[in-house]
């Protein structure tokens, strides 16, 4: 079982990226579960939501406690205590920012398992709104190869109609194209 | 057809497919996207023949479903916690008058404290009311419920309620085989009620019944109970014939057949206690659970059957008889009368708090080895609660227990 | 061609005779193939002002919709005396849920057959005061806002009478029930603001307020008829008297509620779409003392002497609609 936790703040996208996350999974043929931790909804309150991916059906109920990834839209939150709560050994960690954010580096996983992207920004020029959450389903496309990027567009597509849905997949195609080449030049450069 | 859908999704197009006639709503966490989903396919016109009303209270969607129903219309509605009590009277109303009504239940906790998160107080207090109570596991099982509680409804003429965990279900993302219409037409027969509100044949319901008849007309309703018990698995049986897979019946039982602890459950934390199970046995420990999926009726019969090799029963449990201990725990007991089992209560998941496996281990561990006291709070904070005991001892305080517990945090030296 | 001339007595009402009249314009009642939709053997009180309303109003119903009419009755005297288990004085398509529901469940009913495609079946929700102004307000007010296809019938005896004689919204000040006994510095009910539900009514716009009472059997079958032929929600009013309740002689009904019509107190009017759209001048105008002299409710504000404050409080209230209905030439 392969689990998410996305952190990000509310009107930020948070539970449509892990329902995404579930229909492109869906669309791989494998199990999904996704939802949120709810809170009194409001816009920029902190809220969590949770995907789980398996090739067999999922029982389980309680909140991911254990992620094999960790996806942070909002690099406010980076200060939070518990964020990294449970995070797998190799887990994988992918922060919506343009720089790398403090303590970075320090982050208790594999190095070539973080990444930090400026999903907002690309959000901004593709679909003139800062909503970093398809960026960011590209770029973890891309970083955990958990699922293919042409799953998560077409997850994107089903889930936002007509020229949203394509604007959100520029987004997350363009987050994905910018972190394999970042990979590409990474391995070029180790070799 | 296979969809990673919503379940309030998954099940506002499994009640679609019921043909529903009226569908009457009120809006309250967590069922709202149950009803909006039906309004929205009422008002495209995906689903045709049926009439969608935006009702002002939980007290007027129940009574607008009891008058639909009575004359003659297949009537929906959906609610939750507050709501469901608001609408208490009509509760107790149409399972009086035999109204083949069927109602989602999106479990959530019953205020004060408000809260808008999930556990079974709301459908437990209904349990009295006559409603037959049936409890999905997973969304699957939440859509394919609502086809066979029409069915189950409109056989017995009496009301259903299918209840599902609040966000847990309502709001989790999971793959559901929705069915077809053809399916769902072959299982379920149009509505053809025998009593009717028809200017041709006219009658009267509702009528005052006094003493001479009272007792007579509430044991017949404590018979359909029983007529449920044999009816429910059939209709579960027809169900696996035509849409070919297991859901609803009485109850379900998981790695129970040689099992020395015995864990019992309603609803999505069997999933989590299934997989406490599976863990537990890889250690060795011999235990298994049953999955309570019809609550009303009370499957007696069927559960002592499944439970009466064990040691240890375990009850979890998300509910609690205040001041009494758990609700279902003393069914269960009643069921397993006369056997040498130990029945313990673990009270979880109140207001929302999470369950999780290495809670359950816990308990599930020392039930095997008999130190689980007959009834727990699991997890509880002890620290708080005590420090609250401890100044009510000194001193008594009116007011909420909540804002209690907060002035006690504020200062630590008792006023 | 001789003339005879012919003086006419009456007593009690201002009825002429029926044969007087054409088919037409003949009291529903009179008819011999009337519905009788609310049978005798029923259980109500001598003089009971509900059950004459109600006689009338559902047969004026079922005649207007051609015997396609479904009744929801909310709990109350009504309700009770014309259904004791195991008989019932109906004789229509008739249903009993909960006191505070009616205009609910007939919002349900009606949902039904509109679904059903059975447009010429209309539906009638009925109860008295208490099952309208009080409990059962937010459901008549949903009904309305959404202009569900009901008519409501509300049979007004100013309190809550099956249960004994309480107090309701529809109360009148002074007036004394079992929970506003006559004693105190302020005896019998406190004079509130009132609630007038066909003001209320007339607030949501509805297409159809009528005001009637037992007064005038011919209008209240008439404003029930024209209700029944329109669509929309619909509510008419009838002033009911209870000789019980109000401590009046049963053989007064008639009267005591004409004395209510006559003083102004009780105003007969028409709104349709919240402008008023008809009302009934005063015959004879009447000062409020002669109408509550006739009941024991207002014993208490002519014993030991006349509570002169009281009573023209009243009659300002009586004064007040006659003004703003404009009920005098």
């Amino acid at each position: 079982m392969f689990q998410i936790r996305i952190h990000g703040r509310g009107g930020q996208g948070v539970v449509s990226a892990a329902e995404m996350l579930s229909v492109a999974a869906f669309l791989e043929g494998k199990y999904a579960q996704a939802f949120p931790s709810f809170g009194s909804e409001r816009t920029g309150a902190p809220v969590m939501s949770f995907c789980r991916i398996d090739d067999i059906p999922i029982r389980l109920r309680e909140p991911v406690l254990q992620p094999d990834a960790l996806i942070i839209q909002d690099p406010t939150l980076l200060h939070l205590p518990g964020l990294f709560d449970g995070l797998e050994p190799d887990g994988f960690v992918l922060i919506n920012s343009s720089h790398q954010p403090a303590g970075f580096a320090a982050m208790a996983c594999p190095p070539d398992h973080r990444l930090a992207i400026g999903a907002s920004e690309l959000a901004l020029k593709h679909l003139g709104r800062p909503l970093p959450n398809a960026a960011l389903l590209g770029a973890f496309s891309a970083l955990s190869g958990v699922l293919h990027i042409e799953s998560v567009l077409e997850a994107i597509r089903e889930k936002f109609p007509g020229k949203i849905g394509d604007a959100n997949a520029a987004a997350a195609q363009a987050a994905w194209q910018i972190v394999k080449e970042a990979r590409m030049e990474a391995h070029a450069t180790a070799d | 057809m296979l969809r990673q859908i919503e379940g309030s999704r998954a099940v506002a197009e499994s009640v679609a497919l019921c043909r529903p006639e009226v569908i009457c709503a009120y809006p309250i966490t967590p069922q709202t996207h149950i009803v909006e989903g039906l309004g929205e396919m009422v008002k495209s016109g995906q689903l045709k023949g049926c009439d969608f009303i935006n009702v002002e209270s939980e007290f007027a969607a129940l009574s607008v479903a009891i008058g639909s129903s009575a004359a003659g219309a297949r009537s929906y509605t959906a609610t939750a916690s507050q709501g469901l009590l608001y609408m208490a009277e009509a509760v107790y109303n149409a399972s009086g008058l035999g109204l083949p009504i069927v109602m989602t239940i999106g479990n959530r906790a019953i205020g004060a404290p408000i809260n808008i998160w999930n556990d079974h107080s709301d459908s437990m207090s209904m349990r009295d009311s006559g409603w037959l109570q049936l409890h999905a596991e997973t969304n699957q099982e939440a859509a394919d419920l609502h086809i066979q509680a029409f069915r189950l409804a409109e056989e017995l003429s009496l009301p259903v309620m299918v209840c599902m965990d609040g966000f847990i279900l309502t709001h989790a993302y999971e793959r559901v085989d929705v069915p077809t219409q053809q399916q769902v037409d072959a299982y379920l027969p149009p509505f053809l009620p025998r009593q009717v509100l028809n200017p041709a044949a006219p009658l009267s319901i509702g009528a005052m019944v006094g003493p001479e008849a009272f007792m007579e007309v509430r044991y017949l309703d404590h018979c359909k109970q029983g007529q449920a018990l044999e009816l429910i698995p059939e209709l579960n049986r027809e169900f696996r014939e035509i849409f070919g897979r297991d859901s609803g019946g009485l109850l379900r039982a998981y790695r129970a057949h040689d099992a020395e602890t015995l864990v019992v459950a309603l609803g999505s934390i069997n999933g989590t206690i299934q997989e406490t199970v599976d863990q537990l046995r890889a250690e060795g420990m011999k235990i298994g659970s049953v999955s309570l999926c019809s609550y009303r009726p009370f499957p007696v019969e069927a559960l002592r059957k499944k439970l009466a090799s064990a040691k240890e029963v375990v009850v979890v449990e998300k509910c609690v008889a205040v001041g009494v201990g758990g609700i279902v725990s003393m069914e269960v007991r009643n069921a397993l009368t006369g056997l040498p089992i130990t029945v313990s209560t673990v009270v979880a998941g109140l207001g929302g708090r999470t369950i999780t496996r290495k809670s359950l281990r816990g308990v599930f561990h020392k039930a095997h080895v008999g130190q689980l006291p007959p009834l727990t709070f699991l997890d509880l904070n002890h620290d708080v609660v005590s420090r609250e005991l401890d100044r009510q001892r000194d001193r008594r305080h009116s007011g909420p227990p909540a804002e209690n517990i907060l002035r006690d945090l504020r200062s630590p030296v008792c006023q | 061609m001789p003339v005879t001339e012919i003086k006419f007595y009456q007593t009690g009402t201002f009825t002429i005779g029926n044969r007087l009249l054409s088919e037409e314009e003949r009291a529903g009642q009179s008819a011999a193939n009337r519905a009788n939709s609310l049978n005798c053997g029923h259980r109500a009180c001598q003089g009971c002002g509900e059950a004459l309303g109600a006689r009338y109003a559902i047969d004026a119903a079922i005649r207007a919709s051609k015997g396609q009419l479904i009744v929801a009755n909310a709990t109350g005297c009504l309700e009770v005396f014309s259904t004791p288990y195991p008989e019932s004085s109906w004789q229509i398509a008739w249903m009993h849920s909960l006191f505070g529901n009616a205009a609910a469940v007939a919002t349900g009913i009606a949902a039904a057959m509109k679904v059903k495609g059975r447009d010429d079946v209309r539906v009638l929700a009925q109860g008295g005061d208490g099952g309208t102004t009080d409990i059962g307000f937010a459901c008549l007010s949903g009904m309305f806002e959404r202009n569900d296809d009901v008519l409501y019938v509300c049979y007004d005896n100013e309190g809550y009478m099956n249960t004994g004689v309480q107090r309701s919204s529809a109360t009148p000040p002074a007036a004394r029930t079992a929970t506003t006994p006559a004693m105190g510095s302020e005896p019998g009910n406190r004079f509130g603001q009132g609630k007038s539900i066909p003001l209320i009514a007339m607030a949501h716009q509805i297409p159809f307020v009528a005001t009637a009472s037992v007064a005038n059997l011919r209008d209240l079958e008439d404003k029930i008829e024209r209700a029944t032929l329109m669509r929309g929600a619909r509510y008419v009013h009838v002033h009911v008297p209870c000789p019980l309740g109000w401590g009046s002689e049963p053989s007064d009904t008639i009267k005591v509620a004409r004395m209510a019509v006559e003083s102004g107190l009780f105003p007969l009017f028409e709104a349709e779409y919240g402008a008023l759209s008809a009302h009934t001048k005063i015959r004879r105008k009447v000062p409020v003392e002669e109408y509550l002299r006739l009941q024991k409710r207002f014993a208490h504000l002519f014993k030991p002497t006349t509570d002169v404050a009281r009573v023209n409080h009243i009659q300002a209230i009586a004064d007040r609609n006659i003004e703003r209905f404009d009920l005098l030439n």
